[in-house]
C-alpha cells in the first residue's frame, strides 16, 4: 500500500550540467580524509596516531561521551596525518590507502531473522556504521539508548543536479533489503520509504519489501527526508525518529551479509563547470583532485575570461565549498563544479535581460524560457539587507511552518517560540531554497544552524 | 565601462578605512553598488543565489508607478487648462504638468536620500534601497500645489520619525510615505486643505473660468452634492482633481498588474482591500436612509474616487508595514478597505479615509499576525495531543 502526497510549493533550480547515466570510471584514491564535521553531534576523540596501520573498518575516532560510537577508516593503509585547526580542533584524519582493500572482519549474526535488537545494535556500533544513522530532531548522531518512533528513508534526491539514485543504487538491491530487515528490528514504527511520483514504478527501491512506501510528487525539496516526515508523521516534542540515506543502508546490508565495512559508492560529477557530467565509482573521503580530468578549464568563447572554479562536495544548496584540495564528504553523492562569481557587473540589477541569471520571481525574464538551463555562479547577486519582502519563503517551503517567524524566534533566542514554531521538524537543508530566493540575501541556513545548536545546548 | 570601473577603483582607497574621506564610506559604497553589482560571493550556505535583490525589487515598483506618474503629469495640465478655460494641446498639458511635478520629485528624492545617506553614514551601514520607492510615492500622494518647503519638511519627518528611529528600512511600523502625507495634513491644515489646492495655480484665483470649483469628487460626495460629481468613467480614467498620482484608477490597475505578475507585491492584500471596500459600500447601500444620503452612493464609485485604488495597490502592500503572514494579509487588506469607506462616509471632518485606514491597520498588522501565528502553534500542539 502506498499513498500519494502532492507538494505544490518548491523550486527546481534550472542548473546546467546534469550527469549522463554512465559510469566513466572507478577511482581508487591514494588518500582518504575522515572528517569529524561530517557527523553532526560527534565530539571526536582520536583513536589513532600518525603512522598507524589501519584496515577498512578500523576505528579512528570515537565520541568522547558515548565511547561506543565509532568512526572507522573506509580503506586499508596507514594514517598519514592528523590535521588540526584552531584551538587544536580535529579537522580531518588523512589515511594513505595501500589499495589492497583489506577489510576488518566483523562477526555478524548467522540468522539475521532471529537476531535481537541488542545484537544488531552491537554490530552496528562496533563496525562504525552506527554513526551513519541520523536522529531527528536536529539531524544528529543517533543515541543508542533511545528507541525511535520510526525510521524514514528518502529514495530520491530532488536537489539541483542530484545523483539519480535509481541509477546509482541499481546494483545494491540485495544489500538495501538486508539493511531494511536489520533496521526494522530497532523500531516499533517500521521503515517508511518515499519515492518520487515520476518514476516510482521503475525504481529498484519500489521492489523493496517490509517497508511502508509513500509517493511524493512535486519539485525540490520534496526529496528532503525532513519534508517527507512532516507529511507522513510529523515530529512532536519529545519524539525521536531516525533517518538514513540509501548508500548507508546498503553499507549496513554489506556488513550483515559479508561482515565488512564497505562504503564504496557511485557519485555524480555535475555542474556548469563539469566537462561531460557523468558518474564515477569511488570511496567517500576521496580528494576532489582525483576528478581533475572532469573540470572544464577552457575559457568562455565570448569573453575569453576564465573564472575560478568552486569545488562543492554535495549540491549547490547544501554542499560544502571544499576547494581544489578538499575531500568528498561522507554523505555526499555528488560533486558540483560552478564558477566563482567574483566579478562586478555594471548596472546588473537594472538590466532588463541577463542571459545567465535565473530568478524565481518574474522580475527578470527567465520565466519566458521555462526549459532553459543556466550556468549559475557563486555571485551573491546583490547586497545583504534587513528582512523586507514577505511571502517569498512560503512559496518554496512545503511545510506547515511559518518560516519568517521561526527565523525571528531563533534570532531572538526565544526557546519556547522556536519549539512552538517547529524547530524539531527542520534542519538546514529544508530552508536552503528559502535562502536561494531571499532578496535580502540573508544566510538562512546559518540561522537554522544557530537555532539547532542553541536547542541542543539548552536541552541537554 | 572599463574606464568607469578604473575610475571607481582609483578613488576607492580615499573612501576606505584610513583614507581621507573614510567617513563617507557608506555614500561611496551606495554609489559603487548602484553602478556595479558587487563581486561578493556566497561564503556559507547556498552556493548560488536568485538574481533578484532589493534594488531590482524596488525598480519593479517604480516601473509599476510610472503609468500613474505619467497620467498624473498629464492630468495636472488638463485640470489647469480646464480651470482657466484655456486651449492647450495634449503635449502642452503634459509639459505643463511635467514642469509642475518634476520639482516635487526632485525635492523628495534629494531631501529623502540626503537623510538616508546621513543615517547610513552615522550607523556605518550600507545605504538601503527603501527610499527609492518612498521618494516616488510621496510626490504622487501630494496635491500639486504643495509648497516645496512643506514637502521637504514632510519628507524629513517621514524618513527620520517614520523610519530611521525604528532602525531603518525593514524595521519601521508605519508606511513612511503615508507618514509624510499625514504630517502635511495635520501640521499645515490651512495651506493644504479645501477645494482650491488640487489644481495648479487655482488658489491664486487668477483667470479662473466661471463656475469652476476644483472640488474633488470626495469633497462633492461629503457635501452631498452628488449632482456635481463627475461621471464614473471620468473618475475611472482619472480626469478629476486630486493628488497627483491617485486620480486614474486605470493607470493604477496597470501598475497593479505589473506588481502582481512579477510577484513583487501581494495580490492577496490588493484583492482583499478592494473586496473590503466594495462589500462595505454595498452594506451601506443596503442600510441607506434615502437616495440622497452618502450611504446610497454606488459602492463601485468609492473604488474609483480619491486615493482608494492607489492606497490598495501601492501603500497597503508595503511588505514591511503590512501583515506578514499569508492568512493575515487577507484580514489586513479587508479591514483597510472597510475602514477607509467607514471613515469617508461617517466622518464629516475628513473626506478621504484611505490614509488613516492604512496607518491604522499598519498599527494592527502585528496583532493580526499574532493570531495567525498562534493558530499555527495550536495546530502543532493539537497534533501532538492526538498522537498520545
Amino acid at each position: 500500500m502506498s499513498n500519494k502526497i502532492f507538494l505544490r510549493k518548491g523550486l527546481n533550480i534550472p542548473l546546467k550540467g546534469s550527469a549522463a547515466s554512465h559510469i566513466a570510471r572507478s577511482i581508487s584514491p591514494d588518500i582518504i580524509a575522515v572528517k569529524p564535521s561530517d557527523f553532526r553531534g560527534l565530539n571526536p576523540k582520536l583513536l589513532v596516531k600518525e603512522g598507524d596501520a589501519v584496515k577498512a573498518g578500523t576505528p579512528v575516532m570515537a565520541d568522547k561521551k558515548r565511547v561506543d560510537i565509532l568512526i572507522c577508516s573506509p580503506v586499508s593503509g596507514t594514517v598519514k596525518e592528523v590535521v588540526r585547526g584552531e584551538k587544536r580542533k580535529l579537522m580531518e584524519i588523512l589515511i594513505e590507502s595501500d589499495k589492497k582493500n583489506e577489510y576488518q572482519q566483523f562477526s555478524v549474526p548467522n540468522h539475521r531473522k532471529d537476531a535481537s535488537a541488542e545484537e544488531i545494535k552491537q554490530v552496528l556500533l562496533s563496525s562504525g556504521l552506527w554513526a551513519f544513522i541520523k536522529q531527528r530532531p536536529y539531524g544528529i548522531l543517533a543515541d543508542p539508548d533511545k528507541e525511535p518512533k520510526a525510521i524514514f528513508i528518502s529514495a530520491f534526491d530532488s536537489a539541483p543536479l542530484a545523483a539519480d539514485l535509481d541509477f546509482t543504487m541499481r546494483n545494491d538491491f540485495e544489500n538495501m533489503q538486508v539493511g531494511i530487515d536489520v533496521l526494522s528490528k530497532l523500531t516499533p514504527g517500521g521503515i517508511h520509504m518515499s519515492l518520487h511520483a515520476d518514476n516510482f514504478a521503475g525504481s529498484p527501491m519500489h521492489r523493496l519489501e517490509r517497508v511502508k512506501t509513500h509517493i511524493f510528487d512535486g519539485p525540490h525539496p520534496a526529496g528532503n527526508v525532513g519534508i517527507q516526515i512532516h507529511h507522513i508523521s510529523p515530529i512532536n516534542k519529545g519524539e525521536i525518529v531516525w533517518t538514513i540515506d540509501l548508500n548507508s543502508l546498503a553499507a549496513i546490508g554489506k556488513l550483515f551479509s559479508k561482515g565488512i565495512f564497505d562504503l564504496k559508492k557511485v557519485i555524480a560529477i555535475t555542474g556548469p563547470r563539469a566537462k561531460k557530467p557523468c558518474y564515477v565509482e569511488t570511496i567517500p573521503g576521496m580528494p576532489v583532485k582525483d576528478i581533475a580530468e572532469f573540470v572544464e578549464l577552457t575559457p568562455e568563447k565570448k569573453s575569453g575570461e576564465l573564472l575560478p572554479v568552486r569545488y562543492i562536495s554535495g549540491n549547490v544548496l547544501t554542499g560544502d565549498n571544499v576547494g581544489e584540495n578538499g575531500y568528498l564528504g561522507v554523505f555526499h553523492n555528488q560533486i558540483t563544479l560552478i564558477s566563482e562569481g567574483s566579478y562586478k557587473e555594471m548596472f546588473g540589477w537594472a538590466l532588463p535581460l541577463r542571459a545567465q541569471k535565473f530568478s524565481f520571481s518574474r522580475s527578470y525574464f527567465s520565466w519566458l524560457m521555462p526549459s532553459k538551463k543556466y550556468s549559475l555562479d557563486s555571485n551573491l547577486n546583490g547586497g545583504e539587507r534587513a528582512f523586507v519582502v514577505t511571502g517569498v519563503y512560503e512559496k518554496v517551503l512545503p511545510m506547515d511552518i511559518l518560516p519568517m517567524y521561526l527565523l525571528k524566534a531563533i534570532l531572538a533566542e526565544d526557546i519556547d517560540k522556536m519549539e512552538q514554531l517547529g524547530i524539531y521538524e527542520v534542519i538546514e537543508e529544508d530552508f536552503a531554497l528559502c535562502e536561494f530566493v531571499c532578496p535580502s540575501k540573508t544566510e538562512i541556513q546559518a540561522i537554522i544552524s544557530q537555532g539547532i545548536n542553541l536547542m541542543i545546548k539548552e536541552m541537554s | 565601462m572599463k574606464v568607469l570601473r578604473k575610475f571607481v577603483d582609483n578613488i576607492k582607497p580615499t573612501f576606505s578605512k584610513g583614507g581621507k574621506l573614510a567617513f563617507l564610506h557608506s555614500t561611496f559604497d551606495a554609489f559603487e553598488t548602484f553602478l556595479f553589482v558587487p563581486d561578493h560571493v556566497n561564503k556559507k550556505g547556498v552556493h548560488v543565489r536568485d538574481s533578484i535583490d532589493l534594488k531590482r525589487t524596488m525598480t519593479v515598483v517604480i516601473i509599476a508607478l510610472l503609468p500613474a506618474l505619467l497620467f498624473g503629469m498629464y492630468n495636472t495640465g488638463y485640470q489647469f487648462n480646464l480651470s482657466t478655460a484655456g486651449d492647450m494641446t495634449f503635449w502642452g498639458m503634459f509639459w505643463y504638468g511635467f514642469l509642475k511635478v518634476l520639482p516635487l520629485i526632485i525635492v523628495s528624492y534629494v531631501v529623502g536620500l540626503g537623510v538616508e545617506f546621513a543615517a547610513a553614514q552615522i550607523r556605518g551601514h550600507e545605504v538601503n534601497e527603501g527610499f527609492l520607492v518612498t521618494g516616488m510615492l510621496i510626490p504622487l500622494i501630494m496635491p500639486v500645489d504643495v509648497p516645496l518647503w512643506i514637502l521637504a519638511l514632510s519628507v524629513i519627518f517621514a524618513v527620520v520619525i517614520g523610519k530611521e528611529v525604528f532602525g531603518g528600512t525593514g524595521m519601521n511600523i508605519w508606511n513612511p510615505a503615508l507618514i509624510s502625507r499625514a504630517f502635511v495634513f495635520f501640521a499645515y491644515p490651512s495651506q493644504i486643505s479645501g477645494d482650491k489646492i488640487w489644481i495648479s495655480e487655482l488658489s491664486k484665483g487668477q483667470g479662473i473660468a466661471d463656475g469652476f470649483s476644483g472640488a474633488t469628487p470626495l469633497a462633492n460626495a461629503a457635501a452631498g452634492q452628488f449632482d456635481s460629481m463627475p461621471s464614473f468613467m471620468d473618475m475611472f480614467l482619472g480626469f478629476i482633481p486630486g493628488s497627483i498620482g491617485e486620480t486614474s484608477t486605470l493607470a493604477i490597475l496597470i501598475g497593479a498588474a505589473i506588481l502582481i505578475f512579477t510577484g513583487i507585491a501581494s495580490w492577496k492584500i490588493m484583492v482583499s482591500t478592494f473586496a473590503g471596500g466594495l462589500l462595505t459600500g454595498l452594506l451601506l447601500n443596503a442600510v441607506a436612509p434615502g437616495p440622497d444620503s452618502y450611504l446610497a452612493m454606488p459602492a463601485i464609485n468609492h473604488i474609483v474616487m480619491g486615493g482608494f485604488a492607489f492606497g490598495a495597490v501601492f501603500m497597503a502592500t508595503d511588505p514591511v508595514t503590512g501583515s506578514q503572514t499569508e492568512k493575515g494579509k487577507w484580514i489586513y487588506g479587508f479591514l483597510i478597505g472597510m475602514m477607509a469607506i467607514i471613515i469617508r462616509v461617517f466622518n464629516p471632518g475628513y473626506p478621504e479615509g484611505m490614509m488613516l485606514a492604512i496607518l491604522l491597520l499598519n498599527t494592527f498588522a502585528p496583532f493580526i499576525d499574532h493570531f495567525v501565528v498562534e493558530s499555527n502553534i495550536k495546530r502543532r500542539l493539537r497534533r501532538a495531543a492526538v498522537k498520545n
